[in-house]
């Protein structure tokens, strides 16, 4: 099936076969590899991505459920080699070690800054819930968006 | 992980969408996919078409009415009727919706969906039971209404029959209720759960000790605990919780989903 999307600004047209899902259609088909698949069954939060302003879990979408829309990933936060307040805090606060569930922690705290730029610690951690993380024990993740919350 | 082979079709109405779905044996209707494309990945299930209802306008948006009944569109996700303003008119709704799974989770599935897959540990089936939500099946042959009761059938299994579809669920005034659940973690699958309405006297219905959610009523409050052991529950063991702990989380959750509703 065809397939219209624009992702991180760049519209891309590709044929997809239905049965793909949409965090292989950005990581095989458009070389995009920020997004990741740590469980693909829903549960680790690794492919989030923002649809349309909404955050969901690439893994448990079809890539031509996409089709039409515009969609943001990690690669598309930082300008060039300017990478966004909340990428800096990342550094700045540890709040990554291995770095595998970072692009999905990044858009999950980057949906919740857009609808609520002043979220409290419990606001942090319900918005995080569905990324898990194996390494940092959370804490300095929910440090580095607190630094950068309002 | 790549899926079986299935053809997709975006239908543009419901009249399309139930065409489609009666014209292909192997058809399943796509709503949220926040269960379905995880059952597809485990070859649970290898449907030959996803009938997608995503954009489907009749399917959406929450009405209240002049003597408080809502109407919600079969796919209204958990995070759409957690932000409605008409949907506060019962406010548990909202309420039980914020505490499934996490943002992602709630922004694509549906409360259609919800009840449609039926799985016993979801949080919607024993709390439209307790609120007496009516379900509209729509067929080849126009429109039908069941009583929540009569909408879960057992495991997976619904009144909504091969080539239906449910359009939407219309929920009458209230605010006297209460949900309890233990779960994996925050937020997480429940190992047992109830939901009660006081309406005069107490309606429990419980979760996860059967295909079905069990009603067990009482005079109030106080009389859950022996109504739940007068129900004889035999519920499933599993590596969470053994048939026992699970009757004995049944009693103390529709206790406490009681208490809540009365307290209202
Ligand atoms: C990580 C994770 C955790 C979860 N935790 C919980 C939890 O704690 N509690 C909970 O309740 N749920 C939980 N869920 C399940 C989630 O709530 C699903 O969204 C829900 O069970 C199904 O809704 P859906 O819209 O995604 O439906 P889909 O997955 O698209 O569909 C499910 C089934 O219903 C059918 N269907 C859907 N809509 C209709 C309709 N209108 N008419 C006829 N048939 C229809 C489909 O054909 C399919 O068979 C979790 C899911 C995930 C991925
Ligand atoms: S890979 Fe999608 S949630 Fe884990
Ligand atoms: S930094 Fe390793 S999983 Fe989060």
């Amino acid at each position: 099936m065809d397939v219209t999307v624009t992702v991180n600004g760049t519209t891309y047209e590709r044929d997809v076969e239905p049965r793909k899902l949409l965090i292989h259609f950005l990581r095989d088909d458009l070389d995009l590899t920020g997004s990741h698949v740590g469980c693909d069954t829903g549960n680790c939060g690794a492919c989030s991505v923002i649809v349309d302003g909404v955050l969901v879990k690439s893994c448990m979408l079809l890539a031509v459920q996409a089709n039409g829309a515009s969609i943001e990933t990690v690669e598309g936060l930082a300008e060039g080699d300017e990478l966004t307040p909340l990428q800096l805090a990342f550094n700045e606060h540890h709040a990554l070690q291995c770095g595998y569930c970072t692009p999905g922690m990044l858009m999950s705290a980057t949906a919740l800054l857009r609808e609520n730029p002043s979220p409290s610690e419990d606001e942090i951690a319900k918005a995080l819930q569905g990324n898990i993380c194996r390494c940092t024990g959370y804490w300095n993740i929910v440090e580095a968006v607190k630094s950068v919350a309002k | 992980m790549l899926l079986r082979e299935v053809e997709y079709a975006k239908p543009g109405s419901v009249a399309e969408a139930l065409e489609l779905l009666a014209a292909n044996d192997g058809a399943r209707a796509l709503a949220g996919g926040q269960t379905l494309i995880n059952v597809m990945k485990a070859r649970a299930a290898s449907p030959d078409m996803l009938v997608d209802l995503n954009g489907l306008d009749d399917l959406t948006g929450i009405e209240l009415a002049g003597d408080g009944t809502l109407t919600i569109g079969a796919m209204t996700t958990y995070t759409e009727l957690m932000g409605s303003a008409e949907a506060k008119a019962r406010p548990i709704l909202g309420e039980v919706c914020a505490t499934i799974a996490d943002v992602q989770v709630r922004n694509r599935g549906t409360i259609g969906g919800n009840v449609c897959s039926n799985d016993p540990t979801n949080h919607l089936p024993p709390l439209m039971v307790s609120v007496g939500a009516r379900m509209t099946i729509a067929g080849a042959d126009g429109e039908r209404e069941v009583s929540a009761e009569e909408f879960f059938l057992g495991v997976y299994l619904t009144a909504v029959g091969p080539g239906e579809l449910l359009t939407r669920i219309s929920i009458p005034a209230g605010k006297k209720d209460g949900f309890a659940a233990v779960t994996l973690g925050a937020d997480g699958t429940c190992i047992a759960n109830a939901a009660a309405t006081v309406n005069g006297s107490v309606r429990v219905a419980l979760g996860c000790v059967d295909a079905v959610p069990v009603i067990v009523t009482a005079e109030s409050a106080d009389g859950v605990a022996d109504a739940v052991r007068a129900a004889n529950l035999e519920p499933p063991s599993d590596v969470h919780a053994s048939s026992e702990y699970r009757t004995h989380l049944a009693e103390v959750l529709a206790t406490r989903a009681a208490q809540e509703a009365s307290a209202r």
